[in-house]
Order: C-alpha cells, then structure tokens, then sequence
C-alpha cells in the first residue's frame, strides 16, 4: 500500500488536510484521520480513527486502485452555551490510499464503532503466472 | 528601483500570522474554535460554558465506554481510561501505525464548584460529552433592590 501524500503525524494533534489543487466545497475543515494498517496471510486491515463520525456519515469509494475514506461530521453546539476554551477542532476528514491490484475489490468490509472505521481488503487470488525458464 | 520588502509568497507571513494567532490568544483569553490547536494533555477537550454550568467535549475514538472513569471533586473533573492495543496474531505485519493506545488520565479544573450528583456523560461516535452543572450553593446570588 503506497500514499499519496506525506503525513507527519504531530502527538496529539489533528492533522489537516493540506489543499493540493482542488478546494474543497465544504467550509469546515478537513482532517487526516490516523491509520492503522496491517496485514494478515489473506487481507489487509486498515483501521481510522474517526470520531463523531458515524455508519451514516461515512463514505468509501474505491476508483482506479485508489481507496478515499470520507466522514462527514455535522458540528454540535450544545444550545444555551457558548464556546470558552477549545483545545481541539471539529471537522470533516479525509484520506486517499493507493491499493495494490491484488485486493479483492468486490468483497471488501466496512464497520463504524465508536468513532472508528475498520476496514478489511481481503486479497485476491493471485492471477500473475509465473514463467519457468528453462536452461537450454 | 522598487523592491518590495516581503514577497506574496514565503514563509515570513505563516510565521507572522502564527504569532498573531499566539498573541491573540495570550491577550484575549476568549476561546475561539478556529484557533485551537494548544493541546496540554490527552483527551483534548472543549468547554463550553453558561451561567448554571458547562459542558465539556472530548475525542475519545476506540475507547470502549466501560473503559472510562469520570470523576467530579469540587471543582476538578478527571476523565481516565485507557485503549487496547490491536493484539496482531503470528503472520500479520504492521504497514503503518499512528493510532496511539495505553492509559491516559486527565483532570480539569473549571471556575465553579460542580453538582456532582447532577453531572451527566453521554459518549456517541467515539466522543464524550460531560455536562457538569454548577452547585446552587455556588451560584451567584440574585439581590434584588427595594424602594423605600
């Protein structure tokens, strides 16, 4: 699995999304979700933090090998009260992966719990074949 | 010749405009979301405030909520808990691994004394909200003026 972008992942802090050539249509910013990514005998397992995003508000498209995690998070302000101290800010986020071909793109899996994405690519069969070479 | 003494593009205005940022936030003391970003421990928190008491936001993705303790002394709030690291079996490799784990303790002081018997958590889609009404004792008391 190769990325699109270089991260620096700062303790503590969320990670915005830097805009490359495209803005964004949605004022709010934008966040790197933090991965992370394993890989077992038959899959991949990626697993984004993600809080105040829920199985509704999140959206995965898979195009061209390249997997784009979307959550949209919808800002609560608690009525009656207003904002004094913030130490953190709340946005949507957003993050682009790069799969290799051998993913099982028809059978992948997805589940929301408690702010976090996990997601399972399991991997295909393998259809490369490999040529013997015979010494003559 | 003219020379301009700062280009449109540069570092020198991110620097300009962090210091700005930083000494708004020194001279104000008002909170303001877009401006956040000075973290002192973990969960970070957002408070939000009225006159009968506030509510006290934090990001908390994966931690299950049997695993949170919260607790109201006076005027201190401490929210603790811990996450589970994700056990990897025999085979299975890490590719990347940014989501952080362990124990983590936090406390809280706000400008009131808290009604600890009224203090209410609801933890949704991996965040906690607290709201923390304050004592009646603590209230301001209302005085109302008499005409002769």
């Amino acid at each position: 699995m190769a990325e699109e972008k270089n991260i620096q992942v700062q303790e503590g802090q969320k990670q915005e999304v830097v805009e490359s050539e495209a803005e964004r249509t949605r004022a709010k910013p934008a966040f790197i979700p933090r991965v992370d990514i394993y890989e077992t005998n038959d899959a991949v397992a990626l697993i984004a933090d993600m809080p105040g995003v829920d199985e509704n508000s999140v959206d995965i498209t898979l195009e061209k090998n390249v997997l784009t995690i979307n959550g949209y998070v919808e800002p609560e302000r608690p009525e009656g009260y207003s904002l004094a101290y913030a130490e953190y800010r709340v946005g949507d986020y957003q993050r682009s992966f790069t799969l290799s071909s051998e993913i099982d793109q028809e059978n992948i899996e997805a589940k929301m719990k408690d702010g976090v994405l996990h997601l399972h690519l399991p991997k295909a069969e393998p259809t490369t074949k490999k040529i013997a070479v015979q010494s003559a | 010749m003219l020379q301009y003494p700062f280009r449109r593009t540069g570092s020198s205005w991110l620097e300009m405009e962090r210091l700005r940022r930083e000494m708004n936030r020194l001279f104000s003391g008002m909170a303001s979301e877009a401006e956040a970003g000075v973290t002192t421990g973990y969960p970070a928190m957002n408070v939000w405030a009225n006159e009968d008491g506030a509510i006290v936001t934090a990001e908390l993705p994966g931690v299950a909520p049997e695993e949170m303790d919260i607790s109201v002394v006076e005027d201190t709030l401490t929210v603790s808990g811990s996450r589970e690291p994700v056990e990897l079996e025999e085979g299975e490799v890490y590719h990347r691994r940014e989501r952080g784990c362990g124990k983590f303790t936090r406390s809280f002081r706000l400008p009131f004394q808290i009604a600890a018997d009224q203090v209410e958590a609801v933890f949704k889609k991996g965040v906690l909200q607290i709201s923390l009404p304050r004592s009646e004792e603590d209230k301001p008391k209302k005085i109302s003026v008499k005409s002769s």
